[in-house]
């Protein structure tokens, strides 16, 4: 690399500092153990909150939260489909909200809050829309599934929350229907295409949670 | 991805002065779009400045009646906003039109704005193209070009411009505000902020070396009936063949903008000035200087289609 | 166990777990994102380093200079894998370009080099700065253009004969009082499964293990062996989940060959995923075919002549897309002709894509037949059922269908969808700013058997553990394979056990040509049969009489139990189901009956799919809630033809070039409402021990060409070239 490269690291805040707490997820595969060869780049500390734990990570400033999770923390849940914001498989909850995973830098989200298909619910504990993707076959080869899964459970809470979607015939009033789970979800895509199984696995979860 | 170093702007003016004394400094806001060419190396800079934490994410009235957008609303933030359901519909329309509700989750307003074309010769690195890499020719223009632009091309680039909320913005007259690296702000008519390729379809917009976008202004509402119809062979998550935003007033003016078909967010005044007299009339106007190929012929078509059911719809309402 | 008769009474006709729907038993690891996947196997393969393919950027040619300088002094970089390095490689069978290209060029993306790295991102970055100068050569890459050079390709494979002929077709079509001839394109059509293909691969000495997503273990270690130069022996591949193949995963491909040769070189397990935008080009495809479809009948509809040719292309070697195969079986009709014709193109390699051959084939046949109905004054399903044919056609009478449900289709079908409210006069239907129409077209897939083995055992516990190396790549063969255990052995589905996709189990006839449901439960079935024995015998029951219920060996009103009789070292038996004649002796295949509705914008030209409905015959259904699944994600891959799905070929520097997910559109959700499925209650006991047929790609099979017919129902525009796509439709419309 360039010599400049080491003077831009200058420019890093807190490039130097150390991660301060003791990781309580200790990730296998984290930057600390894996050294890289050569010159490298400048490995930027990133504390996350994952599934209501703390970690602390050491990252190549390219890693995006996607790879973070799945090569850093091991957490494989979460699935690489595309890499390019095209299919939804990558899809975890920020702070909140939806996103692709794959098109979010691991340091842009210091501090935030994470939660992924791991964090829903285990084999033996499972989140009512996991369990609804059982009941009604919403999946075949299952590697879409938790992607559609994090969107499935954040769209009932973006209708709840009044967001409106593209097929929301009037702007203000917005209400659930399998028109708007579709449209809502139309971001996940399942070739196996397990779609109208879906829709009614969330239309289960979303009548339970009104009753 | 090349490697590239990573700070967090602490403010405005500190974002646009690293930017603009750091050569191939680029600022970071959603990523959505940044990401995907870094990873492809078709965009390789060398720092990324973060700019999530400027506190650009207010949406707030103008004392002249309009509205500022910060330049880091979140897509789903912008549709949602009770204001712009009110005011200024076609623009939550255009922007619900676009991308995921995952994109839409991260993608700011800025952002929407410089998002770069989907011309998939852009997209390949081993393909020419003159604006990715300047003087190696267009692979499109004889090649694949259903998508692409048929308005404001040139024997240099035939890339369409993407956005649908860009489209919207160009309807309502927008304005973008800037920060330059000089620390002095400037407005931008958003008429003049996308370029045409000419002979330099790698330059896309008018702003300068560390120029950052800190929001778009809206002028006052101009009331009307406002739609936004984005037309593609896939129902949902799919860039628009053709897309039209349109006002129509109560004195059967109106005013149309469009997607898909530009090398830019396009609006001509004569379209507008046909509006009275029809969908033909303004898909004509439109669509003077048209330069389509045998693959995008059908989209001069498909204008006049997309604006003869936007007139239906319009009559269809009380 | 051989199976050369027809299936009798059996345990599986107890119909008390299997023919039940079930949950899928690895639902739980789905859901919670448990389940590994090949690239996730931190837990097997710890501290793997990373592979990044570098393709070709020309399509023909050679490589005039390759500079790994830059590269191998890059961040992280652990090694690079090449053509001039990787030692002598030799060719899978199933493989028509070489995994690792160079010197010679044979595809766009072909592989020219792995580069590895301590982390996905010195790898992705260092491969972007491996120089290669390329010597191009001109190829050829336009189908259209090179139909004319087209040649008739050698017999087998799974196709049989290029060409078939009965009768006198050219006199009986001249003479015939209603005549249809017309040219159908389909285009070239992406698997776009959603796991990258990927491999982790690690070394132990000599011992290769490869985690791979891949459909096919027992071919695959063969590939694996012959294109590596080692024993099969010292080969292991383990793919307990895969992310969907569609075909695309039959095969080995460069993921796996490279992982195995990055490993090696760097003396530590080395992981590589095809990136997305690589797959196109450097995978297989189904190839695009144009089809000639001559149909000569009375009046009435009968059918007299019918002619099917095709024209596809593939590289030097490379097969033929074979759509013209269900025309041979479909419908009756004296004078026949069908034929097969390959060009050769420096595209990506064609290969398999789910349902080969009749998935396009129908798009062209049943759109024909539409256009028959049409010209004759016939309902379309009235028509379909006045052709249908209880025998091969082209064979005669002796050889009959082992059973054969069409017109139960057609009319259940018909009456399910509300069939008799379609005005057949197009165009007519209006809803508010929609044109709707119905479109109905006949499903065929030909019923495949393969040998299939599988070991069973149970454990001091009493459970029941199945062994094989059939894969599950979403089809739901867990489930089945453990219905078929629990139902043979008298236990609960919860006490089964199904440990799937490892070379080191008994060899399956794997995932593909919709052979595997039926063939490995039946692998399953004879394993059990084994078991059943020796359990009987340890009990000191005669087999004949002994029963299976509740985990109880039973004779009369003494039992015992399954755990006490496998005691602590447990009991294993081990067999595999083996096919006579059947398959000869008789036509087996899966039918069924699509119909769909769509509205198509009156301005615009938009195609909206407002329901889709279906009836299908397949034997029995072994859990009818997955395979249920199975059926409508078929037809929903069928309406993504219909109305998206095509790799444009760039026919100047001859690739796909629209290479993702963007660009190469499938369906999403909201392109998909309402789907019925209705199983016709059918039992092939030719077909295997399970009286089953295979049904994964019944779905696609004239999913699509229902749609096309709705769209002409719904416009009377008759489109014949794949897919419908709104410029399509507005130019056709305008002309």
């Amino acid at each position: 690399m360039p010599s400049d490269h080491l003077t831009r690291r200058s420019l890093l805040q807190g490039s130097a500092a150390i991660a301060a707490a003791a990781p309580a997820l200790v990730p296998t595969g984290a930057a600390a153990a894996r050294p890289t060869a050569k010159e490298g780049t400048g490995m930027i500390p990133v504390e996350l909150t994952v599934n209501g734990r703390e970690v602390h990570l050491q990252l190549d400033p390219r890693t995006t939260l996607l790879d973070a999770l799945r090569e850093h923390l091991h957490l494989t849940g979460t699935k690489k489909g595309c890499d390019q914001g095209q299919c939804g498989a990558c899809t975890v909850i920020v702070e909140g909200r939806r996103i692709n995973s794959c098109l979010t830098l691991a340091v842009m989200h210091d501090g935030d809050k994470v939660t992924t298909i791991e964090g829903l619910g285990t084999p033996e504990k499972l989140h009512p829309m996991q369990r609804a993707f059982i009941s009604h076959d919403g999946y075949q080869c299952g590697y879409c599934t938790p992607g559609q899964i994090c969107s499935a459970v954040a769209v009932l809470d973006e209708i709840a929350a009044g967001i409106p979607s593209h097929v929301t015939p009037d702007l203000d009033k917005v209400s659930l229907s399998n028109s708007e789970l579709r449209e809502r979800m139309s971001g996940n895509i399942c070739r196996c295409a397990a779609y109208p199984n879906i829709i009614a696995a969330m239309n289960d979860v979303a009548g339970e949670t009104k009753a | 991805m090349k490697p590239f170093t990573y700070s967090r702007a602490t403010s405005v003016a500190d974002a646009a002065k690293t930017a603009a004394s750091t050569q191939g400094a680029r600022f970071i806001a959603g990523g959505t779009n940044l990401l995907d060419l870094m990873k492809l190396q078709i965009e390789t800079p060398t720092h990324l400045i973060d700019v999530n934490h400027l506190g650009l994410d207010r949406i707030e009235p103008t004392p002249e009646g309009g509205l500022r957008i910060g330049a880091l609303v979140r897509n789903t933030d912008l549709a949602a906003d009770k204001v712009v359901r009110r005011d200024y519909s076609v623009l939550s329309r255009a922007l619900l039109a676009g991308a995921s509700g995952q994109l839409r989750n991260k993608a700011t307003t800025a952002g929407n704005l410089l998002q770069r074309t989907r011309c998939p010769y852009f997209y390949d690195t081993n393909m020419p193209c003159n604006k990715r890499k300047p003087g190696s020719g267009c692979g499109a223009i004889g090649g694949i070009s259903r998508s692409l632009a048929i308005l404001g091309v040139s024997d240099a680039c035939i890339a369409q411009h993407p956005s649908d909320m860009a489209v919207a913005m160009r309807l309502l007259d927008a304005q973008v505000d800037t920060v330059g690296a000089d620390g002095v702000a400037r407005a931008i008519p958003i008429a003049d902020f996308h370029s045409l390729p000419g002979d330099t379809p790698h330059v896309e917009t008018a702003l300068k070396s560390g120029e950052i976008i800190t929001s778009v202004t809206l002028p006052k509402p101009i009331g009307g009936t406002h739609v936004y119809r984005k037309v593609r062979d896939r129902a949902s998550y799919a860039f628009a063949l053709v897309s039209v935003a349109a006002v129509f007033g109560k004195d059967g003016g109106g005013r149309f903008a469009f997607g898909g078909i530009g090398a830019k967010p396009w609006r001509t005044p004569s379209a507008d000035a046909a509006a009275s007299s029809g969908a033909k009339a303004v898909a004509e106007a439109a669509l003077s200087g048209a330069r389509t190929t045998h693959h995008s012929d059908f989209k001069k078509t498909l204008v006049e289609r997309t604006l003869a059911s936007l007139y239906r719809q319009k009559e269809a309402r009380p | 166990m051989k199976f050369d008769t027809p299936a009798t009474t059996n345990p599986i006709d107890k119909g008390r777990v299997v023919g039940v729907a079930h949950d899928r038993i690895d639902g739980p690891a789905k859901v919670t994102g448990s389940a590994p996947y090949a690239y996730e196997r931190h837990d097997a393969a710890p501290n793997a380093a990373y592979g990044w393919i570098v393709g070709s950027a020309i399509a023909k040619g050679t490589i005039a200079a390759l500079d790994l300088r830059a590269a191998e002094a890059a961040p992280g970089v652990l090694g690079i894998v090449t053509h001039a390095n990787a030692g002598k490689l030799g060719k899978g069978n199933y493989n028509t370009a070489p995994l690792l290209g160079g010197p010679a060029i044979m595809h766009y993306d072909q592989a020219l080099a792995l580069v590895i790295a301590d982390t996905l991102e010195n790898a992705r970055a260092a491969a972007k700065l491996v120089r290669i100068d390329y010597a191009p050569q001109d190829g050829k890459f336009d189908l259209a253009a090179e139909q004319g050079n087209a040649v008739k390709p050698p017999d087998g494979g799974f196709g049989g004969a290029a060409d078939s002929a009965v009768g006198d077709f050219d006199g009986a079509f001249a003479k015939a009082a209603v005549r249809i001839d017309q040219r159908y394109t389909t285009p070239d059509h992406s698997h776009a499964m959603l796991e990258p293909h990927a491999t982790t691969a690690a070394w132990n000495g000599d011992k290769l293990t490869l985690w791979t997503a891949n459909q096919m273990i027992a071919w695959s270690v063969g590939e694996v062996a012959k294109t590596l130069g080692i024993p099969k022996a010292n080969i292991r591949l383990v793919a307990p989940y895969i992310g969907g193949g569609f075909g695309a995963k039959l095969w080995l491909r460069a993921d796996a060959l490279l992982a195995a040769l990055g490993a090696r070189q760097i003396g530590r397990p080395v992981k590589v995923a095809i990136a997305r935008n690589q797959i196109p080009n450097n995978t297989t495809h189904r190839p695009a075919t144009i089809q000639r479809i001559r149909i000569g009948a009375d009046k009435n509809g009968v059918i007299d002549a019918i002619g099917h040719e095709v024209w596809s292309g593939d590289l030097p070697g490379g097969g033929t897309e074979t759509a013209a195969m269900q025309t041979r079986l479909l419908y009756g009709g004296a004078h026949r002709m069908t034929a097969h014709r390959l060009a050769t193109l420096d595209l990506p390699e064609g290969n398999a894509m789910r349902a080969p051959g009749e998935a396009v084939g129908l798009l062209a046949l049943e759109v024909a037949m539409d256009e028959l109905a049409e010209a004759c004054g016939v309902d379309p399903v009235e028509l379909r059922i006045r052709n249908d044919v209880q025998y091969d056609p082209e064979a005669g009478t002796q050889r009959p269908y082992s059973s054969r449900k069409l017109v139960e289709c057609l009319r259940a079908g018909a009456d399910r969808f509300g069939w008799a409210k379609r005005n057949p006069k197009p165009g007519k239907v209006r809803d508010g700013r929609w044109l709707v129409g119905m479109g109905v077209a006949s499903a065929f897939r030909n019923n495949l058997v393969g040998k299939s083995g599988a070991r069973i055992g149970v454990d001091g516990a009493g459970k029941v553990i199945v062994e094989t190396d059939m894969t599950d790549i979403g089809t739901g063969s867990y489930t089945i394979i453990g219905q078929t255990a629990a139902e043979m052995l008298g236990v609960s589905l919860d006490d089964v056990i199904v440990r799937l996709g490892d070379s080191r189990f008994p060899a399956s006839a794997g995932s593909g040509g919709q052979w595997g449901a039926n063939s490995s439960t039946a692998g399953v079935y004879a394993a059990a049969m084994a078991l059943r024995a020796k359990l009987a015998e340890k009990a000191g029951y005669p087999i004949d009489q002994a029963q299976f219920d509740d985990g109880l060996v039973k004779l009369g009103n003494q039992s015992q139990t399954l755990a006490a009789l496998a005691g602590r070292e447990g009991l294993w038996a081990e067999d595999s189901i083996e096919f006579g004649d059947l398959d000869k002796r008789y036509v087996q295949a899966t039918f069924g009956a699509h119909f769909c509705e769509v509205g198509v914008d009156i301005d615009t030209a938009e195609v909206r799919i407002r329901r889709m409905g279906g009836a299908f015959a397949a034997g029995r259904i072994l859990n009818p809630k997955s395979a249920r699944s199975q059926v409508i994600g078929a037809m929903t891959m069928g309406a993504g033809s219909a109305l998206m799905e095509a790799l444009e070929v760039d026919t100047r520097f001859g690739l796909f070039i629209n290479h993702d997910m963007a660009e190469y559109a499938v369906p999403v959700h909201a392109d998909i409402p309402e789907q019925d499925v209705l199983f016709i209650d059918e039992l092939d006991d030719k077909s295997s021990p399970m009286k089953a047929k295979g049904v994964g790609e019944l779905g696609i099979c004239g999913a699509g060409a229902a749609v096309a017919n709705a769209i002409y129902n719904a416009t009377g525009l008759r489109l014949r070239d794949y897919p419908l796509t709104i410029d399509k439709l507005l130019r056709a419309q305008t002309a």
